[in-house]
């Protein structure tokens, strides 16, 4: 039985995630006007076309390269002694606290709490057809899977095998893949929620969603 | 009763009043205003009411001052005028100027595109003792106040593809046709088949409909007026504006706004006195022929009087028309032209015309928009020069004509005939050879089993190992003319990174050896107008022509002298288009290139001319003409509409170009929209674009601020062009030579000298 109550206390907690923003590529890195404790945003519009926060550039071979804000989120700290040096590849540059959405604490809870199945080679998945319907005509939540049952169609290089479900008895919570979207090795398939669970999840779910205060 | 009526009327000639005048102080409007709350007192308070002595008296004092109103309106208070709730619109003309008439092509909402109302209209009278009813087609657009269904008189792309389905009905009907303009300009959707493609169509046909064209004008905006617009007469309301965009649009690109500002009301006012859009202005220019009077302040649906003279000046203009190319005029013509008074009703003349009156007809309107704007631009050939130029067109037509049509005709006629005998004479060898070849190949084995002789360098090229010595490695630049920015020593991204991992270039191998293109992903950067000049166009060799036709400021819009002389300074150019003559791979084409360099390659009265010349130039030589668009950022709003105008009137050099047999290829490089793009380029059988170009009506910028939404960022990508049909192809940068020549070979009119 986890202790959901827990879990969320502990992203309560620390509502961040930090990110670190390193250099992509080697480069001269110069810093642009951002201090920590300042705001920052990602790329905003409704196609995602404003790019996010300026934060640093990086100069090889005379190209200036910008470096943008992948998130919303707060300065924590600017590696400001890097400032007119060359850097190598993956050097973290600036790092930001990013408030988490309520989405991404939902998400969040959900991986700690929901058994993962994940996925055995990169290739494209599909619900075998019963499943699939049965998806279709009464939602997710309405699949129950056990031990060994073959539930899962692996599409890679026209070769087209089932897969069969290892893990605890439960019901399909949420699925985490698309039709016709390859997937990588080891990304999750489907969350699977153990049937007396049911109940404790979505009361969690329920809570963040109406007591997660979104930062603006 | 009839008093709370004549009262209800009063108050909304009051509104209406402080509407157009956008709360301008003024004397007589508060003391309208006064008076109005007086009567209005009075007539509450007191019992009995108003009295009719009095309400007389305010009804005249409100006619007066009307009038003296009218005389202080400004451009921009005819602009609200057009646009109020209580303006006349197409309907309200239906109803009142023709007969009787049955809309077709849906009704209300259940049309195709509300906005534009096509309808069969009748006019019926006396002539004599006789009763004449006479058939119309009335194609124009409807504002619909307050019905939002009708986009406020902005037509889709549907709309103005059902506008050109009537015209072809009335052609083939042979009855006029009356076109109303009432649009603020088109609606920017690049659905099927592109709004400026659709455009483009429409001005292509008018260009040579036969059937008599009369359009009137009361809110010509652009694009959208121009699609039903091209018209044998162009009558105009005189409180109306035409104009190449909304002063608001004029203001916004004027003061450099960014999407979501505001731009001053005095500023809005300032381009619209600028861009001379008012019916006075547009008369004195020429692109109207008459301007009817409208009651004073504006016509109202109430003013019967009014929709009285319009009937009649639409008989009138009708009958001119018809007349003016009537192989019998006799009397009546001349009676037409001098009858100012109600005699237009009188007076008979059958509508529909003979074929040959319908030549006549079609080459008259194209004859009088190519006349137009002579005085918008600056012509500095001297007068020996343009009387040369003059001679060689004249002897360059006559040679073609000997030499193409003469004799040339008949050596083709001889051609096929010869043909076609080869070809006969082949079957019939073939039939009675074959079966001898075969047995004697029987008898005489050792005949057939010789192989065919290699030369000894084929075989040793097709074996051997590359060596150095025969440049094996890239040495240099293949290119003729290699971009200045490939000097740079550096590199640079391509925006595509994200999406294919491409690698970063360095400058010198990509405007150098790649032609800017990016080896990885197929991105087209940016490249200046000369490359394609001298890499593909061969303009070293080639012989430029009207060189000294030159843009200039015809409005005398604020401070674009300066910017104009900014732009012929920095390009060595004296207008954004270049007229040349040249060969490519041996055949010889006439070329036309929009440079966006030059105030964005926007076109107006010279370009527009000089793109005329070449089109005309190509027919009388039998060449292929070319337009290789660089970029254009569509008309230039500040030579209004001298700009606007140059859409028919290239529209029409184009048709007339393509009717005489010719080949019109059009090529669009990096930004393309527009005027021009709904027009002269987008009219041709044959267009093409170089890849990552962007092709459209209406800029990204433009649509938000009008439609309010926003596009995806590739809304206007050259693949969504191909995939409506507006486009026919892509090309790489690097293959638009051998592409070229492949066109030429492979497409085209009739009259190529070079087939």
């Amino acid at each position: 039985m986890l202790n959901i109550k827990e879990l969320l206390d502990k992203v309560k907690a620390s509502p961040y995630r930090e990110i670190v923003v390193r250099a992509p590529h080697t480069g001269v890195v110069s810093f642009a006007s951002v201090k920590p404790g300042e705001k920052v945003h990602g790329p905003r519009g409704e196609f995602m076309e404003k790019p996010g926060t300026l934060l640093a550039q990086l100069t090889r071979e005379k190209n200036e390269k910008p470096i943008l804000a992948p998130e919303k989120g707060v300065i924590e700290a600017v590696h400001t002694r890097y400032e007119g040096q060359f850097v190598e590849a993956g050097e973290p540059l600036v790092t930001i606290k990013h408030y988490m959405t309520r989405k991404e604490v939902i998400e969040l809870i959900l991986q700690e709490a929901l058994y993962l199945f994940r996925a055995p080679e990169r290739a494209k998945y599909y619900f075998v057809p019963e499943v699939d319907q049965k998806l279709k005509v009464s939602g997710k939540r309405s699949v129950k899977v056990h031990d060994g049952m073959e539930f899962l169609i692996v599409s890679r290089m026209k070769r087209e095998t089932p897969l069969a479900y290892s893990g605890p008895e439960g019901i399909i919570y949420s699925v985490y893949f698309g039709r016709g979207e390859n997937v990588d090795e080891g990304e999750p398939l489907i969350g699977v929620c153990p049937e007396d669970q049911l109940s404790v999840i979505q009361d969690v779910v329920a809570r963040i969603q109406s007591e997660w205060e979104e930062e603006a | 009763m009839d008093r709370e009526r004549r009262i209800q009327g009063l108050r909304e000639r009051l509104h209406y009043i402080q509407d157009i005048f956008a709360n301008r102080d003024d004397e007589s409007i508060r003391l309208l205003a006064a008076k109005f709350g007086e009567l209005i007192e009075r007539h509450e308070t007191v019992s009995g009411g108003a009295k009719r002595e009095e309400l007389a008296r305010i009804e005249d004092l409100f006619d007066f001052s009307e009038r003296k109103l009218d005389t202080t309106l400004t451009p921009m208070d005819r602009v609200r005028i057009v646009r109020h709730p209580q303006r006349i619109c197409l309907k309200d003309i239906l109803e009142n100027v023709y007969d009787n008439y049955t809309e077709i092509g849906g009704r209300g909402e259940y049309n195709i595109d509300p906005s534009m109302l096509i309808a069969r209209a009748v006019f019926s009278r006396r002539v004599g003792d006789k009763v004449i009813n006479q058939m119309v087609m009335v194609i124009g657009q409807e504002k619909g106040h307050g019905e939002a269904f009708r986009n406020g008189g902005s037509v889709k792309p549907w709309g103005n593809a059902k506008a050109l389905h009537y015209m072809k009905v009335a052609e083939t009907e042979n009855i006029p046709v009356h076109a109303f303009v009432f649009t603020p300009g088109a609606y920017p959707v690049e659905d099927w088949p592109g709004a400026a493609q659709q455009i483009a169509r429409n001005l292509y046909e008018l260009a040579g409909l036969r059937v008599p064209v009369i359009s009137v004008f009361s809110e010509g905006g652009s694009g959208g007026a121009e699609a039903i617009g091209l018209a044998d007469r162009r009558i105009m309301l005189s409180h109306g504006y035409y104009s190449v965009i909304s002063p608001e649009g004029a203001a916004a690109i004027e003061a450099g706004l960014r999407s979501g500002d505001r731009t001053t009301p005095e500023l809005i006012e300032k381009c619209a006195r600028q861009l001379c859009i008012t019916a006075e202005d547009n008369l004195r220019n020429g692109y109207v022929d008459r301007v009817l009077q409208e009651p004073p302040l504006g016509a109202r649906p109430y003013h019967y009087d009014f929709f009285h003279e319009l009937r009649r000046e639409l008989i009138q203009t009708t009958n001119e028309v018809v007349s003016s190319v009537k192989s019998m005029k006799l009397y009546r013509a001349m009676a037409v032209r001098t009858s100012k008074t109600d005699d237009a009703e009188s007076i008979y003349m059958r509508w529909t015309l003979s074929s040959s009156a319908l030549d006549r007809l079609v080459d008259l309107r194209q004859r009088k928009f190519r006349a137009m704007s002579r005085h918008a631009r600056l012509d500095g050939t001297g007068i020996v020069s343009r009387a040369v130029a003059a001679t060689k067109g004249t002897v360059w037509a006559a040679h073609s004509f000997v030499r193409y049509d003469l004799l040339g005709r008949q050596k083709k006629r001889l051609n096929a005939v010869f043909e076609d005998l080869g070809a006969e004479a082949h079957l019939v060898r073939h039939k009675v050879f074959m079966p001898l070849k075969k047995t004697l190949d029987r008898v005489l084995p050792g005949n057939n089993g010789e192989p065919p002789k290699v030369g000894e360098a084929v075989v040793d090229r097709l074996t051997r190992l590359s060596c150095p010595e025969d440049g094996a490695c890239l040495v240099g630049s293949e290119w003729a003319w290699t971009s200045p920015r490939s000097q740079e020593d550096r590199t640079i991204s391509c925006p595509n990174v994200r999406t294919h991992h491409c690698p970063d270039l360095w400058v010198p191998d990509l405007f150098g050896d790649f032609a800017g293109v990016c080896p990885s992903c197929g991105h087209h950067f940016p490249m200046e107008y000369r490359w394609y000049l001298e890499n593909v166009f061969g303009y070293s060799e080639a012989k430029e022509f009207n060189r000294q036709l030159e843009s200039v400021n015809p409005l005398g819009y604020e401070k674009f002298d300066t910017k104009l002389d900014k732009a012929k300074e920095r390009t060595g150019l004296k207008s954004a288009c270049i007229t040349f003559e040249t060969s490519i791979e041996e055949v010889d084409t006439v070329v036309a290139v929009l440079c966006a360099p030059f105030r964005g390659g926007s076109v107006g009265a010279a370009e527009g001319e000089k793109f005329i010349r070449a089109a005309e130039r190509a027919t009388r030589k039998r060449q292929p003409f070319i337009a290789y668009v660089h970029g254009t950022a569509g008309i230039r709003i500040q030579e209004g509409v001298n700009g606007v105008i140059q859409m028919p009137r290239c529209t029409i050099a184009v048709r007339r170009y393509i009717d005489a047999g010719g080949l019109y290829l059009v090529l669009y490089d990096t930004n393309s929209y527009a005027g021009p793009v709904a027009s002269f380029l987008g009219c041709s059988p044959y267009q093409f674009a170089v890849q990552s170009s962007n092709i459209g009506f209406a800029g990204p910028g433009v649509i938000s601020e009008t439609t309010g939404t926003a596009v995806p960022p590739n809304y206007h990508q050259a693949y969504h062009a191909l995939s409506r049909g507006h486009i026919h192809g892509i090309w790489d940068r690097r293959e638009v030579k051998k592409n070229l020549h492949q066109s030429l070979l492979t497409m085209g009119g009739r009259n190529l000298y070079y087939r």
